[in-house]
């Protein structure tokens, strides 16, 4: 997702992750990789169990992406049973372009 | 005093069977065909057991030492694969259905979070703020991981 970033912000899509670890363990991950998207921290699960995206067995959040709009609807969604597969760019930015 | 033998199929068992177990997460999930039934790694582990067996059963041919290292390898080397198992078989297809997720249509759950500064970011202000250029989004993706292994 980092790779297509420039594509997605050029769509006027602000990419915002969300994960349980501390804002010193994202650092640490935003420089090892050279993600310079938004990274939040959500160590108690408070979102992360608003959103009900707990995986009860390792406590973290299950892998999910969602597409909100301007207004804070959300648009698109994409979950799946497995904790390995993610969202694909390409899927994003066709949601992102039905956008207003 | 015996002949010093290398007992290969013990040392060569324990690094196949972590093989197994992290090359899955790195390497064999990239592809559909090696991710949802995952064969390569079930034939990695298949094959350390086997050596670990291996290795086991000529291990008892030598002294108490030799004996112990080839348990120790070979446990270790069915803790590995197994674990492995355990985790891409069982677990991840264990996930929950998330029915109280917001769908398509419905509001996203406001919240605050702290950024890696450490200040506090809302959903409110990450669909308002302009992004470079000066444009205001036209909205926001939010990915939700698993974390930092």
């Amino acid at each position: 997702m980092e790779r297509r970033l420039p594509e997605l912000e050029a769509a006027g899509i602000r990419v915002v992750a969300i994960s349980v670890d501390e804002p010193g363990v994202s650092r640490d991950l935003a420089l090892a990789k050279g993600y310079t998207y938004t990274m939040l921290s959500d160590p108690e699960m408070k979102v992360i169990g608003r959103y009900d995206l707990v995986d009860p067995i390792d406590q973290v959040a299950r892998p999910s992406e969602f597409l909100v709009d301007s207004m804070g609807i959300v648009r698109w969604k994409h979950l799946d049973s497995s904790v390995y597969v993610r969202a694909r760019p390409e899927d994003v930015l066709e949601a992102a372009s039905a956008l207003k | 005093m015996a002949r010093r033998v290398v007992n290969w199929p013990i040392w060569l068992s324990v690094p196949l069977a972590v093989a197994t177990l992290y090359s899955y997460p790195f390497v064999f999930v990239r592809w559909p065909v090696t991710r949802d039934v995952p064969w390569v790694n079930l034939l990695l582990g298949a094959t350390a057991v086997t050596l670990a067996i291996t290795g086991v059963r000529r291990s008892f041919g030598r002294g108490w030492m030799a004996k112990t290292a080839g348990v120790v390898a070979a446990a270790a080397t069915v803790a590995a694969v197994g674990l492995f198992v355990y985790k891409v078989l069982v677990l991840a297809r264990e996930l929950p259905a998330s029915a109280h997720a917001p769908n398509v249509g419905q509001q996203a759950p406001e919240f605050t979070l702290a950024d890696l500064n450490n200040q506090p970011v809302s959903l409110t202000s990450l669909r308002t703020t302009p992004l470079e250029g000066s444009r205001t989004p036209r909205g926001v993706l939010l990915i939700f991981y698993r974390g930092y292994w």
